[in-house]
Formats: C-alpha cells, structure tokens, sequence
C-alpha cells in the first residue's frame, strides 16, 4: 500500500525538482525539450495511438501553432501568446478537411494523404511571402513586457511546458476513459465489428483526428515562443512528424504514459548526440533513429512501456495481476 | 499546337515511363500483400547512387550501372522481406508504417552520412548529346531512360498476366491460404515479388541518374510520386501504374513549363489530394 503512494509522490518531486538540481542552461534546456516533444507525441497518441490511425503529417499542426503565434507578433505586433487560439481554430479545420475524406479509406490512405498535405502546405508556405516564404517569421527579439513571454533562461519555459504537459495528459485521459475511448478502441481494434454494433467510426476517428490536431498546435506555438522564430524547415519539415510518431511509438502507443516515457529516452539521446558529433552527426543521429524505429517495429511494436508492464505483471502479486494486465494489455502485440 | 509545348508534352511521356516502372514495383507489392513501403522512393534514391559508384569505379556508363542497379537493389529487397517485412505484415499498422519508415530514414542518412549532402551527377553527356527529330530535340538520355522503362513495365504485365510464375503469384495475393493449400509457397512469392519490386526502382533509379542530380533526399520526393501514381492508377494494377504515371509526368511537366518549376510538386500533391477526395478508388481499380 505505501509503496503505491510513495512511487508517484517521488516522481512528481523529481519533476518538479529537476531544472533546479540541474541547474545548468543545457541541462534546463534539454528538460524543457524532453517536455515539449512529450507534448507533441502525446497529441499524436490520441489520433495514432488511441485510434490506431497513423498520421506522418502532424507537423503540419504544429507549423499552424508556430506561425499563428509568430504571425501575430509579425503582422499585429501583438503577444505570440494571443495567436494561439487562431493556429488552434486553423489546426482542427485542417484536420477536419484531411480527416473527412481520408478516415473512410483504410489506414495506409491515411498515412499517406497526411503526408500529402504537409509536404504540400510546407512547398506552397516557403512561396507564400506574407508568412516570411523560405526564411520564416521571428517573434519580439526583445520581451516588450512579460506577456511576450520571452525568457534567456529555459527554466520558466520548463513550467510552462510542464503545465501543458499535465492538461494534455488529463484531457487524453479523460477521453480514453468517456464514450469515446471506448468507441476508439474498439474501432482500433476491430472496426467492422465496432461499426456493426453501432459505433459512428468515422466520426469519432475525425474527433480524435481534431482534438489531436488542436493540441498538437498549441505545442507548436510553445515551440514558436521558446525559439523565437519559425521557418518552413523548424515549423513544417516531415523529420518532425517523424520524431513525433517515433517517440510515441517507442514509448508506447495507444498508452497514457507512453509517449512521455519515448520523450525522455530520445530527446537526450538526440541532444546529446548532435553535441558530441555536431554538425557530421546530424546525418549519424537519424541513422541511428531509423535503426531504433526498425528495430522497435519488427520486435517490440507495443513500445517500450507495454515491456515493463509485462515485467511488472510477471513479478507482481497475483491480486495486483489483473490491474497491471488491464494497463498492459491495450496494447500488446 | 506550338511545337514547345509538344516537346514538353514527350518529355513528360519519357519522364512518365520512368516513373510507371518504379511505380508498378510499390503498387505490386502492395496489392500483394496489402504492405505500403514507405521506403521505396529510397530504393529508387539507392539505384541512383549504384550506378554513380559503378561510373566513378569503373567508368562505366549506364549499360553496366543499370543492370547491377538492379540486381542489387533485388538482393535488397529479398534481405528486407525476410528479416522485417514478413514480420511486421502480421503485425498492428503502426508496426507496419513505423517499419517501413525507419528503413527509409536508415537508407536515406547512411546514404548522406557516406556521400554527404552534395548534389551529385553523372557526366552530361554520358549516353550521347542531344538530337533532332521531327522537329524535336530529344535528350539521349531521356530516351533511353524512357523507352527501357516502358519496356520493361510492359514486361512486367505480361510477367503477371502470361506466365505460371505469374498466376501463382497472383493466386497469393488472391488468397495465401488457398494458395498454400494448392502447393504454392506465399513465402517464396512474396520474396519473389519483393525482388522484382525492388530490382524496378534500381532499374529506374539508375535510368534517371543518367539526366538527374543525385542526392540523398531524393527518395522522399521520387516516394511521394509513387505513391500519388499507385492511388492515381488503383492498387495492384501495373497497367493503371503505366497509365497514371505517364499522365504525371505530363502534368509535372506541363505545370512546370505553364506556371513555374517551383510548383510543379505541388500540382501534383493537390491532384494526389482530389483523387482521395473523389476517386480513392483511382484511374482504373477497385476497393
């Protein structure tokens, strides 16, 4: 009983404590990161994850939050911040047109339509001049008042990002465990049988898609505020989507934790990497990383977290069994 | 018609050639086995550095580049299918986007790690100058590249449609149950087919290295084309695959040509975009 209480205690203070035992600019950036990426492919999780669909064009979220909130500064001389509930609006109608046409086809259509569109909408923003075509919009380059949030060091970044982190979290949760959840997974899982019995499939997956895709646009306006630019490389590029559906995946797809679980292996490994091998490294870290996804995909598609599930479920009691299987099991291969 | 844009429309055709054979080795395997290789625009980018290394070795134009492109590149394809493919086609989807995924990012970042992110080429010249005819100029090269493609998508039909290696294919792809059940290895065809795939976009990808720059991301682009030509021609049709990927490169170039190079990739995603909107079915296939 104590032992149930004390883990989370612990590593809630962990958290929390992190960027002031570390204190070092790298090191608080680095945890800024690990939260930020843990924000994105938590997003993800919702649509490829919970729903099963896999999107490779989430980037395209993300850029609508970064250019929103630098747009906003660029064009209006307002906060960044105010821009996010436009890249929010933007985001989810992207969605919504991608979603509704595509989510009636198999999977692959899926995929491969996201990808479409965020190659598409990246070649047509690096022509379009008002959004800065191939060199980007810049936020404030020096904070006019706290509400420009604009910080030199990463640590009130930290925070903020942790914050966000919790509400995404506790809205994933909330939706796996309402109506919906339990119509996602059952359409994930089979969704002939899901149709046949009633659940709005198409629906609910284009809800997923919307709510995944809104969340992942506030990420990308967080991502646009700590930088303080955006450009169609940094905001739109594919390598980004790619890092999202990596991370969730290694972690753990379709579970609470697992995405953050995959943000905090890779993002250090990546950071670390580029700053030992610098610029020749760039190459060696995404050979690395397509090695890892191979590897994950032929052996351990459940990702890591549903690994330690299983362990913890071989080692524990047999009243704790059912619980540990129960969490386990939404995801095993 | 003005006799440019008719030089556009037959660069288009003999481009289109090109991209129907690398295109009918992602559709066959995806008909096949209901498997989408993310990869294959890299295997077209790899083909594409096999011929440059066989030229800076040895010297050798593309009578020695392109058949060890593709042989290569079929040995590839075979080692892929038995040591990821045949398991993660068991697996959840995202195994399968996840698999194919990460070898693309593999191959493409060992290719630039050795190579660098250079643009390469083969010499100008490398198949013959360029000619008149009927009032055209054609580059050799194009020609080459164009009429061997067509070739041997044509080949590859027949190969499907004519001969017992073929039919049994065809049968593993209907039902590997049932195809077990008359004597047929799914195992063996599916490698089979994995070889033949893969041995096209070598084929192809040393073809266009004679007149394209190489670079490592090609594949993304060169991927994104296949894939737009595959749901343009319907699943699992090579014919649908010749006849979409010459009408997309007529497009590319004629877009190019009327509205400027820059947008040239997106007239073609927009198009891919609509035919999921209004025909996901494609040009000529079945759901």
């Amino acid at each position: 009983m104590m032992r149930r209480v004390i883990w989370p205690v612990l590593l809630v203070a962990i958290v929390l404590a992190y960027p002031l035992v570390f204190s070092s600019p790298f090191e608080q950036r680095l945890g800024a990161l690990v939260l930020l990426y843990a924000i994105m492919a938590s997003s993800w999780n919702i649509v490829g994850g919970y729903a099963g669909q896999v999107s490779v064009g989430h980037v395209v979220f993300f850029g609508c939050g970064a250019y929103a909130a630098m747009g906003a500064y660029a064009h209006f001389g307002l906060p960044p911040v105010v821009g996010i509930p436009g890249g929010i609006v933007l985001a989810v109608a992207i969605a919504a047109i991608v979603g509704v046409p595509t989510l009636r086809l198999s999977g692959h259509y899926f995929s491969m339509a996201t990808i479409a569109v965020a190659e598409l909408i990246r070649l047509v923003v690096t022509n379009i001049d008002y959004l800065g075509a191939a060199v980007g919009l810049s936020g404030p380059t020096v904070p006019r008042n706290i509400f420009d949030l604009s910080f030199i060091s990463a640590l009130p970044y930290y925070y903020l990002f942790l914050a966000v982190l919790v509400l995404t979290l506790l809205i994933t949760w909330w939706m796996a465990n309402s109506r919906m959840g339990f119509y996602l997974r059952a359409i994930r899982d089979s969704e002939r049988a899901a149709r046949s019995l009633g659940a709005p499939a198409s629906r609910i997956k284009l809800y997923a898609f919307m709510l995944s895709a809104g969340l992942t646009s506030v990420a990308g306006a967080l991502y646009a505020l700590m930088f303080g630019f955006v450009d169609p490389d940094s905001g739109l590029g594919l390598l980004i989507s790619v890092k999202i559906l990596i991370i969730a995946a290694l972690g753990g797809a379709g579970l609470l934790f697992g995405p953050l679980v995959g943000a905090v292996i890779l993002v250090p490994l990546e950071e670390i990497s580029n700053s030992l091998l610098g610029g020749k490294g760039a190459g060696l870290t995404f050979v690395v990383y397509g090695a890892i996804i191979v590897l994950i995909a032929r052996f351990q598609p459940g990702g890591i977290l549903t690994l330690i599930n299983r362990e913890l479920t071989r080692r524990a009691k047999p009243q704790d069994k059912e619980k540990t299987l129960a969490a386990g099991a939404s995801h095993a291969p | 018609m003005s006799s440019i844009l008719v030089q556009v429309i037959v660069g288009g055709l003999l481009l289109g050639a090109v991209y129907a054979l690398f295109s009918s080795g992602l559709t066959l395997v995806w008909g096949m086995m209901n498997i989408v290789n993310f990869a294959h625009g890299d295997f077209v980018m790899l083909g594409m550095y096999a011929a440059f290394v066989v030229f800076t070795l040895f010297g050798v134009g593309p009578l020695g580049g392109v058949p060890f492109a593709a042989l290569l590149l079929a040995v590839l394809g075979v080692v892929v299918y038995f040591t990821l493919i045949r398991d993660i086609m068991k697996g959840p989807m995202l195994a399968q986007v996840l698999g194919t995924f990460g070898l693309a990012l593999l191959l493409r970042y060992s290719v630039f790690w050795w190579f660098g992110a250079d643009f390469l080429s083969l010499p100008q010249n490398i198949v013959g100058g360029t000619f008149a005819f009927l009032g055209l100029r054609i580059e050799a090269a194009r020609l080459l590249a164009g009429v061997v493609a067509l070739v041997v998508t044509l080949g590859l039909h027949l190969l499907l449609t004519r001969t017992t290696l073929g039919s049994k294919m065809l049968a593993v792809a209907e039902d590997a149950t049932a195809a077990q059940l008359m004597g047929i290895r799914p195992d063996t065809m599916q490698a089979i087919a994995w070889a033949i795939a893969a041995g096209a976009t070598g084929l192809a990808g040393a073809l266009i290295a004679t007149f394209f720059y190489i670079v490592p991301t090609v594949g993304e682009t060169l991927g994104i084309v296949a894939f737009v030509t595959v749901s343009l021609g319907g699943f699992g049709s090579v014919p649908g695959a010749l006849v979409a990927g010459l009408l997309i490169g007529v497009i590319e170039s004629l877009s190019a040509y009327l509205i400027g190079a820059v947008y040239k990739d997106v007239v073609v995603y927009a198009l891919f975009l609509s035919f999921l909107w209004f025909r996901p079915q494609g040009l000529m296939g079945k759901i």
